[in-house]
């Protein structure tokens, strides 16, 4: 139960990123000029007849972004009663520090005009927040209590896996200060960059872009490398082979999608969903490198699989008593 | 122990919470600033009526310019309504001869010297109604206060973007809502926008002197009261960029000027 709520929690967060995105794309952080109010109500009873036009992504999106808070308080403390692993109990109090200091910064953001070391970090912590809660989400999962029995234990997986995840959360970053210096469109033309394979001149908002653009390119050959790797070495490990197929047919649409935002001179909808896909290739990268790094878990045995005998084979998570010593 | 402690952390996020979302009613905006007015600038002498003369002129665009933007209205509906035709930017007011130029800002850029200027009197007024700005492009003194109100049965935002003053952004849910704000340092120009309606925008030129004027829709402007001198004029276009020319000014005399922009290449008729 807990797997699904965690599951749900982070499927929510997919539509807050959807809604921070849209709030960006079309240009609505500050159409609600106040913080924590909107245009002096109390947020939620400010009237729905108000919510138009660019109000209606940014007023979205505090909404959706203060229930994630609530659900995730709820997961939180349903954690740290329910969870018999310690560090998880913890993980969780941190995902919840997490979402209240992304409001924090949400709310600043708007008080201070959108300043884009702000709005760059509110999207930077998204993205760790969804990573937490996809964490959460694998950590309560049976198939990882129960791979913990024979963890694919690969250290060269491990390194390239964590390679790929570190860049491209760097590359979300670059991508972040993209959108929140107005460089989308900086390079306007794609594949070619003012016709040019190198941009024939430069200023900060082209670096920018170019970074990113370039940064595109390690992200594919690092992700290309990652699913190469499991593909060849783990075939018969679904739980590597399905998200390294995954983030395959991922990293393919984001990069379409990348393309389409300047082709279609930053399409509102194009450019929200580049946003979205971005962190779905993350947690699926996220995903992969903490299955590699099971075996590292495997010490920390708070709970097993234990076959419920009420309930034939279903499984349930019972407290392991057993000390490790007894085990070895 | 420790849960006991997360437990009471808990209970003080929930209470922020609560309190963060709490305060209830919708309030008025208020000022970003005081209405304090700076003093005019400038410790010299007066200007003297007698010998003071006048520049007029025309503002003229050469070519033809892009056709102005198209704006769909329709994520509002009370913006819908107001405007029951085809509605368009207002960033090219070309007059019917196709060449003069409206709603360009021309002032005295440089050649005043140090002359001393009364306090502006009356206020300068920007009106959001029929999800416009009203007016488009103006002037205003440093100091002099700026009213901005909202005629409109929907709520606007007036969100001001300058770079040497302070940055505000308000809101005014309610018809009929208004607000003051003085600028206190000198500025061409000063943008506005509203983030509800992202059509809308406007601009204000700041000034320390009362020299400036605003082109109409057949391209003329007249700046008078001006000293003998020889002076730097501007002509602003919030599309096609500045130009500047010098014009001496005798006792008396009144000068004509013609700013001619030059149309972007390539541009749709207008």
């Amino acid at each position: 139960m807990l797997h699904r709520f965690s599951k749900f929690l982070a499927g929510c967060t997919v539509l807050l990123i959807l809604a921070g995105s849209l709030v960006t794309s079309n240009d609505a952080g500050l159409s609600v000029p106040d913080w924590p109010t909107s245009y002096g109500w109390n947020m939620f009873t400010f009237p729905p007849s108000m919510w138009v036009a660019n109000i209606l992504y940014e007023h979205g999106h505090r909404l959706i972004a203060s229930s994630v808070g609530f659900l995730t308080i709820i997961m939180a403390a349903w954690l740290w009663f329910a969870e018999p692993r310690r560090w998880l109990r913890w993980f969780g109090v941190a995902a919840l520090g997490a979402v209240i200091a992304q409001g924090a910064l949400g709310g600043l953001t708007v008080l201070f005009f959108l300043p884009a070391a702000i709005s760059t970090a509110h999207a930077g912590l998204a993205e760790i927040f969804f990573c937490m809660t996809v964490a959460i989400a694998l950590f309560t999962s049976p198939r990882w209590i129960a791979s913990g029995a024979e963890p694919v234990d690969d250290a060269l997986l491990r390194t390239v896996a964590t390679t790929t995840t570190v860049l491209i959360y760097a590359q979300i970053l670059v991508g972040a200060t993209m959108r929140h210096t107005g460089a989308g469109l900086a390079i306007p033309d794609f594949p070619w960059m003012f016709g040019h394979v190198i941009p024939d001149h430069w200023s900060n908002a082209i670096a920018i872009h170019f970074t990113h653009r370039i940064g595109a390119l390690l992200v594919t050959l690092a992700v290309l490398a990652t699913a190469t790797h499991v593909w060849f070495h783990h075939g018969d490990r679904r739980e590597l082979t399905r998200p390294a197929t995954l983030i395959l047919l991922l990293v393919a649409t984001q990069v379409t999608l990348g393309a389409l935002t300047v082709l279609t001179q930053r399409n509102v909808w194009i450019n929200s969903v580049h946003v979205v896909c971005g962190a779905l290739v993350l947690t699926t990268s996220l995903v992969i490198t903490l299955r590699t790094w099971r075996v590292r878990f495997s010490d920390v045995r708070g709970v097993r699989l234990q076959a419920d005998p009420r309930r034939g084979d279903e499984v349930r998570l019972k407290p392991d008593t057993t000390s490790i010593g007894a085990r070895a | 122990m420790l849960r006991n402690a997360w437990v009471g952390v808990l209970g003080m996020a929930l209470a922020a919470s609560v309190v963060a979302c709490g305060g209830g009613s919708q309030e008025a905006a208020k000022p970003a600033e005081s209405a304090a007015a700076a003093p005019a600038a400038g410790g010299g002498q007066k200007v003297d009526p007698a010998t003071a003369g006048s520049v007029k002129g025309t503002v003229t665009v050469d070519g033809a310019v892009p056709k102005n933007d198209a704006i769909k209205m329709n994520a509002d509906p009370v913006c819908v309504k107001a405007n029951t035709s085809p509605q368009f930017q207002e960033t090219y007011m070309v007059g019917a001869d196709g060449k003069s130029l409206g709603n360009v800002f021309v002032y005295v850029k440089d050649g005043l010297g140090n002359y001393s200027y009364d306090p502006p009197t009356g206020e300068a007024t920007i009106d959001q109604k029929d999800c416009r700005y009203h007016p488009h492009v103006f002037g205003m003194r440093v100091g002099q206060t700026l009213t901005i109100v909202n005629s409109d049965p929907t709520l606007h935002n007036i969100h001001a973007m300058p770079k040497g003053n302070a940055e505000f952004n308000n809101g005014q849910p309610i018809q009929g809502m208004k607000m003051t704000h003085t600028f206190s340092a000198k500025e061409v120009m000063v943008p506005f926008k509203c983030d509800v309606h992202g059509w809308m925008n406007a601009y204000v030129g700041v000034l320390d002197h009362p020299y400036f004027a605003i082109s109409d829709k057949d391209g003329k402007f007249d700046i008078s009261n001006l000293p003998p001198g020889t002076y730097t004029l501007e002509a602003w276009h919030e599309k096609l960029g500045t130009t500047t020319q010098s014009v001496t000014i005798g006792p008396k005399e009144s000068k004509d000027v013609t700013f001619t922009f030059k149309a972007p290449a390539a541009a749709t008729t207008n």
